[in-house]
């Protein structure tokens, strides 16, 4: 039993790649919100019911690993896997297999009714022609949240990014639970711009939504999608075999079809709606930092943004 | 046959032996209702060494955005309440008391919102108001986010419960009452404060904290426009969900806890006071032509119920559309739920657990109320197991669903092995809706001949003969209503489930908080209004075989009541509450 994050239409691709791989293994997907895992895998640390965690951010990998639901187990493949996708250890007890980026969703035809122009770095958003424009997924309650906010922290330096957040606070009109919402309320015009991620901003453009992309041209935040063998599983050989598969060559080129940047470095092949040089605009973070820190900053984010009724 | 050989003939059981079936019931009560509400007490409680401390709650209060939900959270409730009630009471006045026309389509159809999840008014809402909003030009630069939005949304949902409740209660009047104040020479306004009011204000008080409940545990509306409007129910599921607090999610559901647990004390108080005031002698009320009042009345009626429709109209046109708002050509693209988490076998999922849910908590319940009723317990006993009844409907939903994700969840526990598997999210939604059932069966036993069993025991036949034979082809009728009541429930219901559904079996009710969660508005409308026809197709399904069960019912247990007792009584006809 695999617990994923992954997007529900991607996991038939990579079953069937798998069964293809390892036919002896039967694989049964248990897919939800990062959360929704993230407090599973917490709750059933003492008696676990999945062998392997699959797609799931690395942020959360290491809050569960600090909570020793991880096993340490270096993966086949581990060789060609850039040093950034992995966990410090010798034996590492995750490792990343792609990279999820922010992104702006900005909807052109809102946009142009409301005469703003389109934005080109995070400083824009701050822009106060802004105001009442933005809607952005709340750190607190969404994975993609957290790594927006923990790249302006960790790339701008503490005192700088809450600056910049207070001043685009008074442009955001609310903060989403989920990463994918402010891009589809972009895409729906509720909202004319939606900070998201880059697979989400992808995806809604190529369904037709009248939206463009913006990835800002530095201090983007990123975490990584990773996967690992759980502590104490039922089924370790299965979970082991799982894993060298999932970072596999093969497996990498099947992430690169909707992640720019993958695993293992030749695998990536960025969409042509985003920037080339993304992998230079990402701010310099620390996963380990953004998983030890997360209280910390979410209390922070949450006393400072949440409940304006209160702070007015 | 003379009263001196039917006591003789009756073997008087003994105090233990009558102790056994309520004193099981109590037992298990204390185990799918105590001890998971105890656990939830302890982890509110608990520090991070173990230690039973008072700080989780100190630091809750000490948070301004946190204090701010338990404010917004009170405003909430007593606005929907103070709203609801008179609209609601027009509304049941108009179809008990005044000859308003369309009566029959009209309380049909103001009866749609219950039978969707609250997720789908609020997003009829976002479709009508939003910022791309059919009618959002009307609002003149206002949009439906906020307090006033969720309040709107509130309103809509709790309305349809608070007129079933106001209509029982209107239907109870005594037309003796009004001929008496039309002959002392009272006018309408008059006999209307002397004798309409304090007739209904038990059915008053009860609807306004049946609302108010209502009101405060919602999670549906507040997540779909509430924005930077937080309130307790919200702050549960973000607090464990969100960041896997289960101590604070604790201290928020131990706060919704407390005032409903005072409510649903008060309501049941007031109820039992209500049933007290019609005497059986009292006479139906027919109401005498007025064609100002009545027009006004079926304009006022007409005015609510095109209201309630045109949301859930907007729903599935919005579900229809290729790209709402930019694109509205015919499309089922919304409809192709594989995409999205659960995908079409949430909603056959949904379906079985509102099945399994009915028929087993159909049978919980009558086995319940037959206990509490018929096999005489010692009154303490008896009071203890009838609290315990009434317990589930003061603990609401996300309480009972965190609180048996922390009981059962725990792997020392010996239930543990139901954990994350249909059994907890069938025991849990059975025990949700429990008290209803448990009530409307009482209301069904009741009416019965209280003779039967003695009767029985006196030709030899046991409890259960009697049970098979008779007392439950007599209920036939009640217990399908109980069933229906539980069936539109489970498809509905969101908050129990969503800390308890097993990862391989989503729910339909779940999949739409999270599809609207991921912002993915238009398939969620889509299921939304695929659980309304679920409910609908139910429903008249039941109706259907509930007018030929009460024919069946009374032809196959004549013979052996009549046996018993002579003539039976009719059986009466479940409660309004139960739909």
């Amino acid at each position: 039993m695999v617990y994923t994050a992954a997007e529900a239409d991607q996991l038939t691709k990579y079953e069937r790649a798998f069964k293809r791989a390892h036919p002896e293994i039967d694989l049964v997907w248990v897919r939800d919100s990062t959360g929704v895992l993230t407090a599973k895998l917490l709750a059933e640390r003492k008696a676990p019911r999945a062998d392997a965690i699959f797609a799931l951010a690395a942020t959360s990998m290491a809050q569960v690993d600090s909570a020793g639901g991880l096993a340490p187990y270096s993966p086949k493949n581990i060789g060609r896997i850039d040093p950034m996708f992995r966990d410090s250890r010798a034996i590492p007890h995750w490792t990343g297999t792609a990279v999820l980026t922010a992104a702006i969703c900005v909807n052109t035809i809102e946009a142009k009714r409301r005469g703003l122009p389109i934005p080109n770095t995070w400083e824009d958003l701050a822009n106060p022609i802004y105001k009442d424009a933005i809607s952005m997924p709340n750190p607190a309650s969404s994975g993609v949240g957290l790594l927006t906010v923990a790249g302006w922290l960790q790339g701008l330096g503490e005192a700088e990014a809450w600056a910049f957040m207070d001043r685009l606070d008074r442009n955001v009109v609310s903060y989403a639970h989920s990463g994918s919402k402010p891009c589809k309320d972009a895409a729906r015009g509720e909202v004319p711009i939606g900070i998201s991620f880059d697979f989400r901003a992808v995806k809604t453009q190529s369904e037709g939504a009248p939206i463009v992309i913006v990835v800002p041209t530095r201090m983007v935040g990123w975490d990584m999608e990773a996967s690992g063998v759980v502590a104490g599983a039922r089924h370790p050989e299965a979970a082991r075999a799982f894993v060298d598969w999932a970072m596999s060559d093969e497996a990498m080129s099947l992430y690169a079809e909707s992640f720019a940047i993958v695993g293992v470095a030749n695998a990536s092949k960025p969409a042509p709606s985003l920037p080339p040089d993304l992998a230079n605009r990402l701010a310099p973070m620390d996963v380990a930092w953004t998983a030890n820190n997360r209280m910390r900053v979410l209390s922070e984010w949450v006393r400072r943004y949440e409940g304006r009724a209160a702070r007015q | 046959m003379s009263s001196v050989t039917l006591r003789s003939g009756l073997r008087a059981p003994s105090p233990i032996a009558a102790a056994v079936p309520a004193g099981i019931a109590c037992a298990v009560a204390a185990l799918v209702l105590l001890a998971p509400l105890a656990t939830l007490a302890l982890r509110s409680l608990s520090g991070p060494d173990g230690a039973l401390t008072l700080a989780n709650y100190g630091r809750y209060l000490a948070t301004p955005t946190l204090r701010e939900s338990v404010m917004n959270t009170g405003l909430l409730g007593g606005a929907t309440t103070l709203i609801v009630l008179p609209l609601a009471f027009l509304f049941a006045f108009g179809i008990e008391r005044t000859n308003m026309r369309f009566k029959g389509v009209m309380s049909a159809l103001c009866l749609f919102p219950v039978l969707t999840p609250s997720l789908l008014p609020a997003m009829g809402l976002v479709y009508l108001f939003g910022h791309q909003g059919l009618l959002t030009p009307l609002l003149g630069g206002n949009v439906i986010y906020g307090a006033h939005g969720v309040l709107i949304s509130e309103i809509v949902a709790a309305f349809p419960h608070a007129v079933i409740m106001l209509r029982a209660a209107l239907s109870m009047a005594d037309a003796r009452l009004y001929e008496q104040a039309e002959i002392l020479g009272a006018g309408p306004w008059r006999r209307f404060r002397a004798v309409t009011l304090p007739s209904v204000r038990y059915g008053l008080v009860g609807a306004g904290i049946v609302v108010f409940t209502r009101a405060i545990t919602d999670i549906g509306a507040p997540a779909v426009l509430g924005g930077d409007f937080g309130v307790l129910a919200l702050d549960i599921y973000k607090q464990v969900l969100g960041q896997q607090n289960f101590e604070m999610g604790s201290v928020v559901a131990m706060l919704l806890l407390a005032p409903s647990l005072v409510l649903v004390g008060v309501e049941r108080l007031a109820s039992s006071r209500q049933a007290a005031m019609v005497s059986g002698k009292s006479t139906a009320r027919h109401p005498p032509r007025h064609v100002l009042r009545d027009v006004a009345f079926t304009t006022y009626g007409a005015a609510v119920t095109l209201a309630l429709a045109s949301l859930l109209l907007t729903c599935q046109m919005a579900a229809l559309a290729r790209m709402w708002p930019y694109d509205l050509s015919f499309s089922f693209a919304s409809y192709d739920l594989e995409r999205y988490d659960g995908g079409w076998r949430a909603l056959r999922n949904s379906i079985g657990l509102a099945t399994a849910v009915a028929v087993s908590g159909a049978l919980a319940a009558f086995t319940g109320a037959y206990v509490a009723q018929r096999t005489r317990p010692a009154p303490a006993l008896r009071g203890l197991f009838v609290l315990l009844a009434l317990l589930p409907a003061a603990t609401p939903g996300l309480a009972l669903g965190l609180a048996y994700a922390l009981f059962f969840g725990d792997p020392a526990n010996p239930f543990h092995l139901i954990y994350g598997t249909f059994a907890i999210l069938l025991v849990a939604t059975v025990i949700h809706f429990y008290s209803v059932a448990h009530l409307t069966s009482v209301s069904a036993l009741n009416a019965l001949d209280v003779e039967f069993e003695p009767a029985a025991a006196v030709l030899g036949r046991g409890a259960l003969h009697t049970v098979v034979r008779v007392i439950a082809p007599l209920s036939a009728v009640p217990l399908l209503e109980i069933a229906l009541y539980l069936f539109v429930n489970a498809m509905t219901t969101v908050s129990a489930a969503v800390f308890l559904y097993p990862t391989d079996f989503k729910l339909a009710s779940v999949s739409i908080l999270n599809m609207d969660d991921a912002g993915d508005m238009a398939p969620a409308a889509a299921m939304g209004m695929m659980i309304l026809y679920v409910n609908l197709g139910v429903r008249l399904l039941a109706q259907g075989a509930g007018s030929r069960l009460r024919h069946a019912g009374n032809v196959l247990a004549a013979p052996t009541a009549r046996a018993l007792a002579g003539p039976a009584s009719d059986p009466v006809q479940a409660s309004g509450a139960a739909t």
